[in-house]
């Protein structure tokens, strides 16, 4: 399952990622790194993105980041 | 005392970082993640003795100031906020380039007391590259007020930092931040903090490379972290050696005194 | 010694060879390192943190609100109609006291001149051109910039900044811009200039083109008065005095909501054009709120922001004060240069919905955008001095016999609003990305933009009405 299709308020743990180069590099160091469990806090009312908590922060996603992290709920 | 300019190893802070040194200023690296407080630190720590410019070349703001403790003016460089040194990003390699080649005295990671496991994945880096670092846990009032309690002792050893816990909006521990500052500074306390120990694969590859690393660069082998060195290298991070060919050889030329010498090893 | 710079290439070549380690092998120990450290930060973290469970998150609370699906942007809303209402409202009085004052000094002034016989041109130039043009700038800009800065820096301090680019993210990305454009927005309601300055948090370069590019559609506080003097004159007189006040509020909000959906607009325009490419990664971190430090806003807005902008706006306007009653003094056959600039310009302006002395205004006006009203009655009275600042009815009265309409106010407006970038503004871009190509870009598109809506909005009333 992907992160973008993590429902809101649910929890689902890091597998892995499909980045490739720097954008692997960044998202890892965001902390979305295998073994994370991840939730889906908010949506912004114009639809996206997708506040999650990650390791003790909230960080806004965009689609297009969430579809490259894959998580098993 | 230990307080000169050539303490701060290369002399390449004044051209390619924009810092004026001064013999017996110690220079004082400021790191943290965004929305720590870093800033309320900088501010509280130097007061209205600061201005700000870039970084050369670039349009990230830099912010320098001065504080004096114990009659001992510090210089004090506030680096971009980061989560990480790691990705290559412009702050980033600004923040892990000024660790690196600049090679302050002292690096302070600010970090928010709210959110330490978050904010020691910085910390650890830090002190990776350096082994002069303080952590400076900020917001302490807002982890009281979440019911967060931090045992500053077990952090400390653990980590085999100095643990400075502070509320910077309301001057709260800077003097403590200062005096533990002047204490490194003068060589009063040696730091040696924990060094990471990576998964065997990757040290198997540090292992392996390690040793061409020390036959090759052994003219600034004391200039540099050779380990930190290795590790970029197999991870595939190309831009530290284009920062080394820039710190270290193309503005060499300026720099009397510190000019390599090419000799056998060219 | 170039030798040096050589073998350092030799050295670093031979470096990038000493493994041989394949890609994707480097990719995995790469995650690797990452993974490790993030390990060992949550087990040194685990080990000397306890935290308790606590009851309500205050945060938590309020982000249910300010981001929810309904309350989302009517909050915001709300609270930008809220700001300009405090500062138009608040600055009235202040800036009527101000001008007393200034305009009591400029009496002593002028008697001083009087005193030292000094000749007439003298006095002219430097009372009725650089000390009124500096007195209106002072009197007019202080006060709402002295209210608007503080609140806008508490605002920034609580953590309300990052939900509103939460909150419109999806806008700009659909835009092909990048979310924290929003901030940078936000920034250019102070000052366009530092808007450009804060567009640096744009990592991506083809996203931080569009957010400098389109920065000054946002109303800078250079700009303000005149919008919300010609709101309060032209729209808000036609409810009784106590409600004006909010009816301008209104105005201006309206017109700030013009000026943003210009702005996702010509994003949308540029990134499918000149800046094409894809959205870059975007991430926002929403920190947790925090209890604002009043007496450092205080200073810090005053200091920072106040008298920046402030010393800035007098710094230009003390030398175009010069210049502008040269221009409205100076003439052939009795015919000021300024009213020559303005027949020649009333033709093109009047397609506009302007007339030729306001066009020039803004022409002129292009070191300070504050100095456009004060250019703009220079204009109108042959005098060639700037009125008092403090009579609004007056003003009022001069641009009505001039032939004022309110479709002249909106068309200046939204002239105001769409048109170039100042000086000040314009020079920062260069800076910023480096090249005058895009400060040249930024001030020909710009115009473009204020000259195709002006047009059309003006001309379709004209059907219409």
């Amino acid at each position: 399952m992907l992160l973008s299709n993590l429902p809101l308020k649910n929890s689902g743990k890091i597998i892995g990622l499909t980045a490739k180069g720097e954008q692997r590099r960044r998202l890892l160091d965001l902390g979305l790194i295998p073994g994370t469990t991840v939730m889906a806090k908010r949506k912004s009312p114009s639809g996206a993105p997708i506040a999650y908590l990650i390791r003790g922060t909230i960080l806004a996603l965009r689609k297009e980041e969430t579809d490259l992290v894959e998580i098993s709920p | 005392m230990g307080l000169t300019a050539k303490s701060s190893g290369f002399n390449v802070l004044k051209e390619s970082f924009n810092i004026d040194i001064e013999i017996n200023k110690p220079v004082i690296a400021l790191a943290g993640n965004p929305n720590t407080g870093k800033s309320t630190v900088f501010n509280a720590l130097t007061g209205l003795k600061q201005h700000t410019g870039n970084w050369p070349g670039k349009t990230v703001t830099q912010a320098q100031g001065v504080f004096t403790h114990n009659n001992q003016d510090f210089l004090l460089i506030d680096l971009p906020g980061t989560y990480s040194l790691l990705s290559n990003s412009t702050e980033e390699m600004i923040a892990r380039d000024f660790i690196c080649f600049a090679r302050p005295d002292l690096t302070i990671v600010v970090a928010d007391a709210t959110n330490l496991e978050r904010n020691l994945n910085l910390v650890i880096q830090v002190m990776e590259l350096t082994d002069n670092v303080v952590l400076c846990l900020n917001l302490m009032d807002e982890a009281r007020r979440k019911k967060i309690r931090i045992d500053i002792e077990k952090l400390s050893g653990e980590l085999q930092i100095p643990v400075i816990p502070t509320i910077a909006r309301e001057n709260d521990g800077l003097y403590e931040l200062k005096e533990i500052s002047y204490k490194i500074c003068t060589k009063q306390i040696k730091i040696t903090p924990y060094k990471m120990k990576y998964s065997e694969n990757v040290e198997e590859a540090v292992e392996k490379v390690l040793p061409l690393l020390k036959t090759r660069l052994n003219q600034i082998s004391d200039k540099l972290n050779l380990r930190w060195l290795a590790l970029r290298l197999i991870e595939g991070d190309k831009t530290v050696l284009e920062s080394i060919e820039k710190y270290f050889f193309k503005l060499s030329k300026n720099t009397e005194g510190q000019v390599l010498s090419c000799g056998s090893n060219c | 010694m170039d030798q040096t710079a050589d073998c350092g290439r030799e050295l670093i070549r031979t470096l990038s060879l000493v493994d041989n380690i394949s890609e994707s092998e480097k990719e995995k120990i790469r995650d690797q390192i990452v993974k490790d450290i993030y390990w060992l930060a949550e087990k040194i973290a685990n080990e000397s943190v306890s935290k308790e469970q606590i009851k309500t998150d205050w945060g938590e609370k309020a982000d249910d609100i300010l981001t929810s699906k309904y309350m989302g942007f009517p909050i915001m809303l709300v609270m930008l109609g809220g700001v300009f209402w405090l500062t138009i409202a608040g600055a009235n009085i202040p800036s009527a006291f101000l001008a007393e004052g200034l305009f009591w000094f400029e009496g002593r002034l002028n008697e001083l001149f009087m005193w030292a016989n000094a000749p007439q041109w003298l006095q002219g130039i430097l009372v009725s051109g650089v000390y009124r043009t500096m007195a209106w700038v002072v009197s007019v800009m202080l006060p709402p910039m002295a209210i608007f800065f503080p609140i806008f820096t508490l605002l920034e301090d609580a953590g309300y900044l990052p939900r509103v680019a939460f909150n419109l993210d999806n806008f700009f990305r659909r835009s092909g811009a990048h979310g924290k454009q929003a901030l940078t927005m936000s920034m250019g309601f102070g000052c366009n200039a530092a808007g450009v300055i804060a567009t640096r948090i744009i990592e991506s370069p083809r996203e931080k083109l569009i957010a400098i590019i389109t920065n000054s559609f946002v109303p800078c506080n250079g700009r303000f008065p005149t919008l919300i003097v010609l709101a309060s004159i032209f729209m808000g007189t036609v409810v009784s005095e106590t409600y004006s006040s909010f009816v301008a509020a209104a105005i201006v909000v309206a017109l700030v909501l013009a000026g943003i959906s210009i702005t996702l607009l010509v994003s949308w325009i540029l990134s499918k054009t000149v800046l094409k490419g894809v959205p870059s990664s975007f991430t926002l971190e929403l920190p947790p709120y925090r209890k604002p430090q009043l007496g450092r806003i205080l200073v810090r807005s005053f200091i920072d922001r106040t008298l920046f902008v402030l010393g800035r706006a007098v710094m230009v306007a003390a030398p175009a004060g010069l210049i502008v009653w040269v221009f409205a003094n100076i003439g052939i056959k009795g015919m000021s240069l300024l009213d020559y600039a303005a027949n020649l310009l009333n033709p093109f302006a009047v397609l506009i919905g302007l007339d030729g002395v306001i066009l020039l205004a803004f022409i002129l006006g292009l070191p300070a955008n504050e100095i456009v009203i004060p250019i703009m009655v220079m204009g109108y009275l042959s005098t060639g001095a700037m009125l008092e600042p403090d009579s609004v009815s007056v003003l009022r009265d001069i641009l009505v016999n001039n032939g004022w309409t309110w479709l002249t106010a909106l068309a200046t407006m939204s002239f105001s609003l769409l048109h170039f970038p100042c000086g000040t503004t314009l020079l920062t871009i260069r800076k910023e990305t480096g090249s005058m190509k895009w400060a040249v870009f930024t001030f020909f598109s710009t115009t473009a933009v204020a000259i195709i809506v002006n047009f059309i909005v003006v001309q379709l009333i004209h059907l219409f009405l």
